[in-house]
């Protein structure tokens, strides 16, 4: 299937023989003039999607379309945490369903994501964050995902740089931690899913913006107009994160989503010095070390919608802010790099990944702050949707109807702030 | 960090503010004779907008007024702003017509 297999083997013959002939990881396709699938944007999402509709639907002209590069977008941009403790038991089965594919993707991909179930603790500031904190880990059990509850000392030896003193303005009065959650390589995930793709004979076409959706008399989708010519189809997934509202109304579907900068920021790199993942919603920090050293740190969201791929610096310095009370040790740390990502955010906070009122068309979208974590299962989920033109049962409740129904998922009110 | 000009008392830092979301959005003078899918649109359907956006802003920290804002989402550039109950300025004249502090 792959030209090339990756292995620890092949890595020392190549060594012996300069690294001289490894080929690219998938072709520069162009597109055809017709596919049976085509995917709209190729991100993580839909790169996965795209090589589970060939790999478990037998789907082999699918093309995914991406206006720049691929997991050039929130793929490349975010904080890469992984876990699956959410309250309600839709969000739990939807996310517990890619913590459990991230344990094998390396292997099925043949590809190295660097999948690193290190533990991700959720410090507790207020007696209402413990609160609702234990709520979760009771409603985690009963739902079979694993989470628990750590008091202040058993939080510090589980992160030793952890400042628990009762002298700072928000004191850590415990935590919630889940084992298997933690960090993958985010590059690896977009170049992992798009060169199994490629194998299965996917075309991946960059620098090819859709700019219309063409639809027939009945209104079902029959082509997509793009910067590269015509491209006929009559299955369009849309997985394009930020911009998936204006990419719906070429088709004239409206979303409840709103488009908002989130951003992050990177340490200079040192030694290791974080054993896991640690977030805060209450004072907004997440934190985490990747393997080249760079502390990677997690802010929030601006106030107001954007396309900007940049946020106010103002927002890094509120995190930063609550770093540097939690963490001392690091506040000598000097920061190299922040930027931002374009993150669609539904009311409820919870993803549609969905059927749509138009033929033919499916919906990926309202990842929100989160959606690095669930890239295995909702690309799976997705390509079974667009597959066989029906929810599975673990996306079903993820649907549009939903808010017109009032069977909203929400996990907003659920963490009380972002998560 | 957004420099907003409030109508009220002038160009001041985006943290003396708070965001309102998108405007004009009218609330329904019949709630009850709205079907759910229209409440639905009404509470949850936003344009989203990739451009020109009209949006509501507050000067939380400052005359506590309501007030709208239209500015540009791909470049954050604040295009004018104008009081509530005004019409939606037109995108291309609001840029010649913004007061001086919010060019």
């Amino acid at each position: 299937m792959f030209r090339q297999r990756f292995s620890g083997l092949a890595l020392i013959r190549r060594g012996l023989t300069g690294h001289r002939d490894w080929q690219p990881h998938w072709r520069k396709a162009a597109p055809l003039a017709s596919y049976d699938a085509v995917i709209v944007g190729g991100g993580g999402h839909g790169l996965g999607a795209a090589y589970y509709l060939a790999r478990e639907h037998g789907l082999t002209r699918v093309a995914v379309v991406e206006k720049g590069w691929i997991g050039g977008g929130n793929t490349g941009r975010n904080t890469t945490i992984i876990r699956s403790n959410y309250l309600f038991p839709q969000s739990a089965a939807l996310y517990d369903h890619a913590v459990k594919m991230w344990g094998e993707l390396s292997q099925v991909l043949n590809y190295n994501v660097m999948f690193s179930p290190r533990g991700v603790m959720m410090l507790a500031h207020t007696v209402h964050d413990v609160q609702v904190f234990k709520r979760h880990v009771h409603a985690n059990r009963c739902a079979g995902v694993d989470n628990e509850w750590l008091e202040p000392e058993q939080a510090k030896a589980f992160c030793p740089p952890l400042n628990i003193g009762s002298d700072i303005r928000y004191p850590v009065l415990g935590a919630a931690l889940q084992r298997r959650g933690g960090t993958a390589r985010h590059d690896a995930v977009a170049w992992g899913y798009a060169r199994a793709a490629d194998a299965l004979g996917v075309d991946i076409i960059e620098n090819c913006e859709v700019t219309g959706i063409r639809r027939d008399s009945a209104g079902a989708v029959e082509a997509l107009e793009t910067s590269r010519g015509l491209i006929r189809t009559r299955k369009v997934g849309v997985s394009a994160a930020g911009n998936t509202s204006v990419v719906m109304a070429m088709a004239g579907v409206r979303l409840p989503l709103e488009s908002y900068p989130l951003q992050a920021l990177v340490s200079e790199p040192v030694k290791p010095v974080f054993p896991c993942v640690v977030m805060s919603n209450t004072i907004h920090a997440y934190i985490s070390q990747s393997d080249k050293g760079e502390l990677v740190i997690g802010a929030g969201t601006d106030a107001y919608t954007s396309y900007t791929q940049r946020g106010a610096l103002h927002v890094n310095t509120h995190t930063l802010d609550a770093i540097c009370e939690l963490f001392p040790d690091f506040r000598r740390l000097r920061m190299l790099r922040n930027w931002g990502g374009i993150v669609d955010v539904t009311p409820d906070r919870s993803p549609i990944i969905a059927k749509t009122p138009v033929p033919g068309l499916y919906v990926n979208c309202g990842w929100g702050t989160g959606g690095f974590k669930a890239t295995p299962g909702s690309a799976h989920l997705f390509a079974w949707t667009i597959a066989r033109d029906e929810p599975h049962p673990i996306n079903a409740p993820f649907n549009i109807e939903r808010f017109r129904d009032g069977h909203l998922i929400d996990e907003a009110a659920a963490a009380a702030v972002a998560h | 960090m957004l420099l907003i000009p409030c109508p009220h008392c002038g160009p001041r830092p985006e943290l003396e503010f708070s965001y309102g979301g998108e405007a004009h959005i009218a609330r329904p003078r019949q709630p009850a004779e709205l079907d759910d899918a229209a409440w639905a649109n009404f509470l949850y359907t936003r344009r989203n907008t990739k451009g020109a956006h009209a949006e509501r802003w507050r000067h939380a920290r400052g005359c506590g007024r309501f007030f709208n804002v239209l500015r540009d989402t791909t470049s954050d550039k604040i295009l004018t702003s104008y009081p509530v109950g005004a019409p939606r300025p037109d995108p291309r004249a609001a840029d010649s017509a913004a007061p001086e502090s919010a060019r």
